[in-house]
């Protein structure tokens, strides 16, 4: 019956612009407990305008149940076969298996972790199959606006707070220092190799469950992320070399390798739980921690290793298990995000919900994979059967928005400290000359006492200048009112003019000018005396 | 007292008024500061009071002159409102202006100063400028202080053909200016001289007119450094070598805090002021082309209790305060939050952009005013690289100085304008009335991002409820 209508639904969908279905079937991967999409983001999908439907049992591992789904406005799929033939579009957590891509059909659009790199015999089925693809996993992360479709982060955002309760399951001891009436239980000591988002949020959650947290990271400007989240940042003793050259190969180098090493065994000795979370794109994981490494540890410690799936970074470590070895347990699941299943699987619903919005903007049920946007670009890896991935390097075009802007605000860096940069050798060549000319044009017609006062007013300008620009900004208002008072040194004026001892001379009018000046000497001395009154009452205000 | 005493007194007045403007450098030592500027003031009255230019038959007149001014400027300094500061600065840069007028006028019908040739031309010149630049700023910092306190709209005026206008009273200017010079006596001069006082003070009207609200601080400074040209003017007329200096600085002073707030906002000055920023004559034909740039989404309101809550959980919270700060009055209920936050161990820090409010660092001083300490207001550029670490950021009654668009989207008319990056906060919480546009009438983008929560409803009120809310 449902899937009688939706077959209509989705021949109709060619011409009208019907409402598309998003088909959300059960992870069928062996372990993976996490579902594409949760009760939550059915109803926010629902308000873009597509119908939903779930495979039956399909939120069950993580406690998300059929009823749920139901009464977020979903409909329901008896199983599999119906779902993939009746879904318009596919929301998955895991590559589609070769059965998965057999109940496939062209049109379909399938939307889930792909790993393109990794797996091109699927590609070739998926292209064989003439469906659109778009990968989750092949976002380009570095547009801002792709943040909040970011599924990799949040699942290692999952993963990283899992690590340390998984090291805090294994770990015999209690993670923050305590004093009971038993005696005094010292903090756990944590050390976190590598602060992306895996470990940032392990040290995070470390740091919240009491324990010592330290990490380290080759990237030296996360060392203020790892404060903040109340770890400490270990630096690699090999500060004078590393930093001149500046560059992330020559960090690299032999000498610091050594001093990398050194500093791992040092830490091994010290703490009680390592959890290691080091990655490169593309090669398999650096290996950090080395059987002697272990060797040194306290019995009873514990190492997460994170990056088990691309052969860790530990030498023991083996993918997927727990294992015991010389007296230290070395965690190495694969699959911390799905042990968390019902968090990650909210969080990559709503990655996919985003992605969705990024897709429909016209918001009534119907996507348009739209190639010239950057992120939709990036993500889709099929159109309609043929493989774009990988995608060309994002086009230079959105780049200099922020560049001018940047490059803006570096130029007014100056504020309050100094007029800034200096100016093109060009300008400054004109202002010299009309400069020059200016002083020629005075120098040849004005009479020389007009001249001595020039000299002072033209060295007043400067020292005015040099001298303001020393005023902190936060003082402006006062400089404005002091200025104002000062200015009202003009009242000198008004008071050689008011009764000069040769008055009366050459048919002088002295009244008029009594009064003139009188007015003139009232009017400043408001000034003068409220302008220095309010600024005084201003500054006092300033205190720390 | 005899002229050469009479000089090495301007001249250690001139000393203490520039010690008086390097005081300002930082709060502690601006109190001494504007105690040099004082002693600096009576020092140049006294040594004039009692030097070769002033007969004894004027000290009374004087001294009555001074008792009238000085106890109306006590009074109103007295009695101004903090948030009233911009007003009472026009007001004040306006009789400035006036007394450069008066002392012009006095100047030029002084007959006993007799002059010949070139000499004469140069002080008729330096008369006919020094009025010409008083009267500019009379005027004008009589329209901004209209502005500032409401009583004309803050909507720029603009006439048909208006550069053409004052182009053509600019030759007029320079006409009569030719004219006056070429004056046989007095009476011929006096002429040209009123027509161009005339013309000084309509253009004067005209320019702060066409200046629009959000452009106030500009055009403050801008008066501010007339004021300061008109002093210095003065003193080329009476050839007065501490006028010169002291109009000098404050001429600097003014045009480089107007260089400043220029470069805020992102402007020309020239375009500021020929005016008509925030007219909507730009503004609706660069939304037609920037469509795809159009701010879409929803905005996420939140409640003032809720507000509080996130307050109370965060470690750093970084407050952005605006102009509507200022009208609502809220900055003594900001300082008790920030007071109650940080008692709870909240490191909560101020930003200031340079436009915020009606003249240049007119947030400072209200937030010194609530007893805010000024080691926790930073400005823009010092804090700007923290938003990322902060886990809110509050902004109260500010639009155009925290909008993304001025970074992102080139088409927006205010796009390179340095602005608090808020949005790189953990959340930001914008407190508005509703969703109107700010002064420059543009639609900010910030508002409909993910992160931000939009708090509405009158600034204090809702800081009020925050105040129980975090209290209780």
């Amino acid at each position: 019956m449902t899937s009688g209508a939706s077959n209509d639904n989705a021949a109709a969908g060619a011409a009208a612009p019907t409402p598309q279905r998003i088909g959300v079937p059960r992870e069928i991967f062996p372990g993976e407990k996490r579902v594409a999409t949760v009760p939550d983001v059915v109803t926010k999908l629902a308000k873009l305008g597509f119908g939903v439907i779930v495979e039956t049992g399909a939120g069950d591992l993580a406690d998300l149940s059929d009823d749920a789904y139901r009464e977020a406005g979903a409909s329901i799929a008896a199983s599999a076969t119906e779902l993939w033939s009746s879904a318009d579009i596919v929301f998955k957590v895991r590559p589609p298996t070769a059965d998965e891509v057999a109940l496939m059909h062209e049109g379909q659009t399938l939307i889930g972790f792909v790993w393109p790199a990794q797996n091109p015999e699927l590609m070739q089925q998926l292209a064989a199959k003439k469906v659109t693809v778009l990968a989750i996993d092949a976002l380009p992360r570095t547009l801002s606006r792709a943040q909040k479709m970011d599924a990799l982060t949040s699942m290692a955002g999952v993963s990283g707070y899992r690590a340390v309760v998984e090291a805090a399951n294994a770990f015999g001891r209690f993670f923050n220092g305590q004093i009971t009436a038993a005696g005094k239980v010292p903090p756990a000591k944590v050390f976190i190799a590598g602060a992306g988002v895996a470990g940032l949020a392990a040290i995070g959650a470390a740091a919240s469950l009491g324990a010592i947290v330290r990490a380290n990271d080759t990237r030296a400007e996360v060392a203020d992320q790892v404060v903040s989240l109340g770890g400490e940042f270990v630096k690699v003793d090999y500060e004078e070399e590393g930093s001149g050259g500046g560059g992330y190969a020559k960090v690299m180098s032999e000498g610091f390798q050594a001093a990398q090493r050194e500093m791992y065994a040092q830490q091994a000795r010290e703490v009680d739980i390592i959890i290691t979370t080091a990655l490169i794109p593309g090669k398999p994981a650096p290996r950090l921690i080395t059987a002697e490494m272990v060797r040194s540890m306290k019995p009873g410690s514990v190492i997460v290793d994170m990056a088990a799936e691309q052969g860790g970074n530990c030498e023991l470590t083996e993918p997927g298990k727990a294992v015991v070895k010389h007296g230290v347990t070395i965690v190495g699941f694969t699959d911390l995000a799905s042990r968390m299943a019902r968090q990650s699987s909210t969080l990559y619903g709503t990655n996919l919900f985003r992605l969705t919005e990024e897709l429909c903007k016209t918001k009534d049920g119907v996507i348009n994979v739209n190639m010239d946007d950057d992120a939709i670009r990036g993500l889709t890896v099929i159109k309609d059967g043929e493989i774009t991935w990988p995608a060309p390097p994002i086009a230079a075009a959105p780049k200099p928005a922020p560049k001018p802007a940047a490059a803006a605000v570096e130029k007014k860096s100056g504020h309050g400290h100094g007029p800034g940069g200096p100016m093109p050798a060009k300008t400054l060549a004109i202002i010299f000359a009309v400069g020059a000319l200016a002083f020629w044009a005075i120098g040849s017609f004005a009479p020389a006492a007009f001249l001595g006062h020039f000299t002072v007013f033209v060295l007043a300008c400067f020292i005015g200048y040099m001298v303001v620009w020393n005023v902190t900004p936060a003082l402006h208002t006062p400089l404005m009112s002091v200025t104002n008072a000062i200015s009202s040194i003009i009242v000198i004026g008004a008071l050689i003019q008011i009764a000069p001892p040769d008055a009366g001379a050459n048919g002088r009018p002295d009244q008029l000018i009594l009064w003139l000046a009188f007015a003139g000497i009232v009017l400043t001395a408001i000034n003068m005396f409220g302008g220095f009154a309010v600024t005084r009452r201003m500054l006092a205000m300033f205190q720390k | 007292m005899s002229q050469s005493l009479a000089t090495v007194a301007y001249l250690g007045a001139a000393i203490l008024f520039i010690l008086s403007l390097g005081g300002l450098s930082n709060p502690e030592s601006s109190r001494r500061g504007n105690l040099y500027g004082m002693v600096g003031m009576a020092l140049a009255v006294l040594a004039t009071v009692f030097g070769p230019r002033v007969s004894p038959a004027g000290i009374p007149w004087i001294v009555g002159a001074l008792v009238v001014g000085g106890s109306i400027g006590l009074y109103a300094a007295k009695a101004v409102k903090m948030t009233q500061m911009p007003e009472l600065v026009a007001l004040m840069h306006s009789l400035v202006g006036l007394a450069a007028c008066l002392v012009g006028f006095a100047s030029y019908v002084d007959t006993s100063l007799q002059l010949e040739g070139a000499e004469k031309a140069i002080h008729e010149v330096e008369i006919y400028v020094g009025i010409l630049i008083g009267a500019v700023t009379f005027s004008g910092s009589l329209i901004a202080f209209g502005k500032l306190n409401g009583k004309i709209g803050g909507k720029p005026l603009l006439l048909p053909a208006r550069h053409w206008l004052n182009l053509i009273a600019l030759l007029v200017v320079i006409w009569y200016g030719r004219e006056f010079i070429r004056a046989e006596s007095v009476a011929d001069g006096m002429t040209p001289l009123i027509i161009m006082t005339v013309l000084a003070l309509l253009f004067g009207i005209h320019m702060v007119m066409a200046i629009g609200g959000a452009d106030m601080p500009v055009v403050v400074s801008m008066l501010n450094s007339y004021s300061g040209w008109a002093a210095a003017a003065t003193g080329f007329m009476l050839s007065n070598d501490l006028l010169i200096v002291t109009g000098a600085l404050v001429g600097s002073s003014g045009a480089i805090l107007s260089y400043i707030m220029c470069n805020a906002m992102n402007r020309n000055f020239i375009s500021v002021i020929a005016g008509g920023f925030g007219s909507g004559a730009g503004t609706p034909a660069a939304k037609a082309d920037g469509a795809a740039a159009e701010p879409q989404g929803e905005v996420t309101p939140v409640s003032a209790t809720e507000t509080a809550e996130m307050l109370r959980e965060a470690k750093n919270v970084i407050i952005v305060p605006g102009y509507g700060m200022a009208v609502a009055q809220a900055q003594h209920t900001v300082f008790e939050i920030t007071r109650t936050l940080r008692d709870k161990g909240v490191n909560v820090r101020f930003g200031i952009h340079p436009v915020a409010g009606r003249m240049p660092g007119h947030m400072n001083v209200l937030l010194a005013e609530a007893k805010v300490p000024y080691d926790i207001v930073f400005e823009m550029d010092e804090l700007n690289e923290d938003f990322p670490d902060t886990d809110v950021a509050m902004v109260i009654g500010a639009n155009d100085i925290v909008n993304p668009a001025a970074q992102d989207d080139p088409t927006s008319p205010i796009a390179g304008m340095p602005v608090l990056e808020v949005w790189k906060a953990r959340t930001s919480i914008v407190m508005k009335r509703s969703m109107a546009s700010g002064y420059a009438g543009v639609d900010n983008p910030l508002f409909y991002k993910d992160n931000n929560r939009m708090l509405f409803g009158d600034a204090k009120k809702m800081l009020d409820e925050i105040l129980v809310a975090l209290k209780s």
